[in-house]
């Protein structure tokens, strides 16, 4: 209870999507509930998102893509995660994904994933349950 | 932009008074003598009786069984009033506001018959992994009786990068058809005589090489480019603030898009090189005011860069077409497209000096909303598209895509979208809703919610033109944060349950959805990436780098006074130059556009 410090949350938006309402509406609900958000924008490689996560020193990363590349974008990020020493940062998604690829991504260690309809509340609940401070 | 004032004002320049009106001078304006102004409806009179009415049957009926809800809003927020009556429409003219269908301000629609004499085109969007597969559900489609196609790309293709790039090839097919080169648009339409059906691409920052591939594909099968009929949204300026397929900065992105409206203006007089779109605003958040406003600024901005570089309004307007969401709120929705097509006659005649009345025509194609599809009980949304479509018919679209079902999910199935099809077919020859026009014109509430709409896009073209311009809006990160904070707004109120969305925060079921997905083969990005590596194989590989070269000399002339870019890559298309060959080198000479973060 010493560590005061707001969680660090990165959302990020792997690959060429370019729907990005959803990851700025989560965005802004984690920071309306007083975490601090780091947002990468667009277009974003897996190396940029485990690059940006390593550099801003995050306590969890938040994936969003609807364009249907997260059977291959969201592993590589995980694996980038683990070559750099970051597999104990939880990563959870959101998008257009459907419940056999969500199990399949849960499997291959994606803590959650979050379809459509998901209410923002329930996001940011999940969060203060499941990501602690890095020490 | 457009410089009229206030709605008042506007129409009684519109009446071809404008020497009287002053800026504010809608009291005026309704004062003017010898126009039966309140006379026609008795608006002083249904006014004081509503007062009696509230007093002595609304009042005591409220006493004991108080309404719903406190406030009723649309799905946009607009508060809506309990009853209206002519009183809600203390200056309305009819000859003025509506006037007649095929004549101005074309409030009623732009065609005198409208639905009577042509139904809309029923085109559904789709596209999914290569060009073989998207060619089968193309002719899967017309067999079952769509009347025009249109294409979804895949985000690679969206972007300008081919199949096989590294950041393109883990999007291959999944959003839409993968089209790299001329060979895979050639595959796309084979055995589709594209002189028989109209083709519309949704596709933005590389619309000039994938509209000079259709051109191509089309000679080759033996059409000259003047036959053909059809539309590039190349609408730019909202990749900028919505859908996010941009490839250069927003002033050379313009640069584009006039050179490509003018090279339609000049070899194809059946083309729209424009559709310049609201639908992905709203999908983005924005409200419906918004979408009607922001979409139209971006209209009035091609035209005024089409003016600028010297073109008259009347040989490109009457190709500039329009697209609209069709979201749920039904009156919202209608509300909008007349008020939308009453505002763009207006300005093209008052602001822009057209003279030609197709020039004044607000064409437009709707497509139902994709953020309203729900994932939970998938079924429910054949409902709410068939509602949405409604409002779109009856708001006068010209053409017209209803979602499927699984949508909220992945690729619509041959099954759902063939149900999305008959969606349209019941609304054509069941519903009896085509056999009058407008027939909503006249709905008190519908004329009084297609002011405030009118009203509402106006406060925010004044607002534009403080900025400096729509690129100035952009730049500064205006229009997109209007769009963030209207889609907060609409979150919140479903977080809450102030808005209730059947399925998710309300009648939900434990039930996992059951509909089966469609999957893009791995035998489809297989044939791609080979398909691809022959191209480049066998085509004369020195003769498309001397095109080019060319192209490249080309676009670092002056923006303004350079050459049309058009030409230089209908031959580097020709050549087979792929989609990412030639899109490199837009990207060398005017950068990458980078997104201003705004969360």
């Amino acid at each position: 209870m010493t560590d005061e410090r707001p969680l660090r949350i990165l959302i990020a938006k792997p690959g060429l999507d370019g729907h990005d309402r959803g990851a700025k509406v989560v965005a802004r609900a984690l920071r309306d509930a007083g975490f601090e958000i780091i947002y990468t924008g667009l277009r974003q490689t897996p190396e940029m998102v485990v690059q940006a996560a390593l550099q801003e020193d995050v306590d969890a990363i938040g994936l969003s893509i609807l364009s249907g590349a997260h059977m291959v974008l969201f592993p590589d990020i995980l694996r980038l995660l683990e070559d750099r020493g970051l597999s104990d940062v939880p990563v959870f998604a959101g998008g257009i994904i459907p419940d056999d690829d969500a199990h399949a991504l849960r499997e291959a260690g994606v803590r959650e994933v979050f379809g459509p309809g998901t209410s923002t509340y329930d996001i940011v609940r999940w969060v203060r349950e499941h990501v602690k401070p890095r020490g | 932009m457009a410089r009229q004032g206030d709605r008042a004002t506007k129409r009684a320049r519109a009446a071809g008074r404008a020497s009287t009106a002053e800026p504010n001078g809608a009291e005026e304006g309704r004062a003017t003598p010898g126009r039966p102004a309140h006379d026609g409806t008795g608006a002083e009179r249904v006014a004081a009786e509503r007062r009696r009415w509230e007093r002595a049957t609304l009042e005591p009926t409220i006493a004991h069984s108080p309404e719903r809800l406190a406030r009723f809003v649309t799905t946009s927020g607009l508060p809506i009033e309990r009853l209206y009556t002519p009183a809600d429409l203390p200056d309305f003219d009819y000859l003025r506001d509506l006037g007649f269908p095929g004549e101005p301000p074309f409030t009623r629609g732009v065609h005198p018959t409208m639905h009577r004499g042509r139904l809309w085109t029923m085109r559904l969007f789709s596209g999914f992994g290569d060009a073989e597969d998207t060619n089968q559900r193309y002719k899967y489609l017309l067999a079952q009786g769509q009347t025009g196609l249109s294409v979804a790309f895949d985000f690679a293709t969206l972007v300008g990068y081919d199949s096989d790039h590294p950041i393109g090839r883990p999007e291959f097919g999944k959003c839409g058809v993968a089209v790299s080169s001329l060979r895979d648009m050639e595959l796309l339409f084979d055995g589709i005589p594209l002189d028989q059906v109209t083709t519309s691409m949704t596709i933005n920052g590389p619309a000039a090489i994938i509209w000079a591939m259709y051109i191509v594909a089309a000679e080759k099968q033996g059409l000259p480019m003047h036959l053909l009929g059809g539309t590039i949204q190349n609408d730019v300026l909202k990749e900028y603030t919505a859908q996010n397929t941009y490839i250069i900065p927003p002033r050379p992105g313009l640069k584009l898009v006039v050179d490509t409206i003018e090279f339609g203006a000049q070899h194809l007089p059946r083309w729209n090189p424009v559709s310049i779109s609201g639908y992905h605003i709203r999908e983005a958040g924005s409200t419906a005011i918004q979408e009607l406003a922001f979409t139209l600024a971006d209209g009035f901005t091609y035209v005024e860069a089409c003016i600028a570089r010297g073109l008259d309004v009347d040989s490109f307007a009457p190709r500039l077409s329009y697209f609209f969401n069709a979201h749920s709120d039904f009156f919202e929705e209608i509300a909008k497209y007349r008020a939308a097509r009453r505002i763009w006659a207006h300005e093209l005649k008052h602001t822009y000096g057209a003279e030609s009345e197709r020039s004044l025509w607000l064409r437009f194609h709707t497509q139902t909303a994709g953020c309203a599809l729900t994932a939970q009980q998938p079924e429910v949304n054949v409902v709410r598209v068939a509602l949405q479509a409604l409002a779109g018919v009856l708001g006068g679209t010209q053409s017209l895509h209803t979602n499927a079902m699984d949508e909220a999910l992945a690729l619509p199935t041959e099954k759902t979208a063939r149900i999305a099809l008959r969606t349209q077919q019941v609304i054509a020859h069941e519903s009896g809703v085509v056999n009058t026009v407008d027939p909503l014109g006249g709905s008190y509430f519908v004329e009084a919610l297609t002011n405030r709409m009118e009203d509402g896009a106006r406060a925010y073209f004044a607002r534009i033109r403080e900025l400096g311009g729509v690129i100035r809006a952009i730049e500064s990160g205006y229009i997109q944060r209007e769009i963030a904070d209207a889609a907060m707004r609409y979150q919140r109120e479903i977080d809450d349950s102030e808005r209730i969305i059947v399925g998710v925060n309300a009648y939900a079921i434990e039930e996992p959805p059951d509909v089966p997905l469609l999957r893009v083969s791995e035998e489809s990005e297989r044939r791609q990436i080979e398909r691809l590596t022959q191209v480049r194989r066998e085509r004369d590989n020195e003769a498309l780098r001397r095109r080019l070269g060319d192209l490249r000399a080309a676009a670092r002339r002056d923006l303004q006074d350079g050459p049309n870019l058009m030409p230089y890559i209908v031959e580097a298309v020709r050549e087979y130059g792929t989609l990412g060959e030639i899109a490199d080198v837009l990207r060398e000479v005017y950068g990458e556009y980078r997104e201003q973060i705004i969360v």
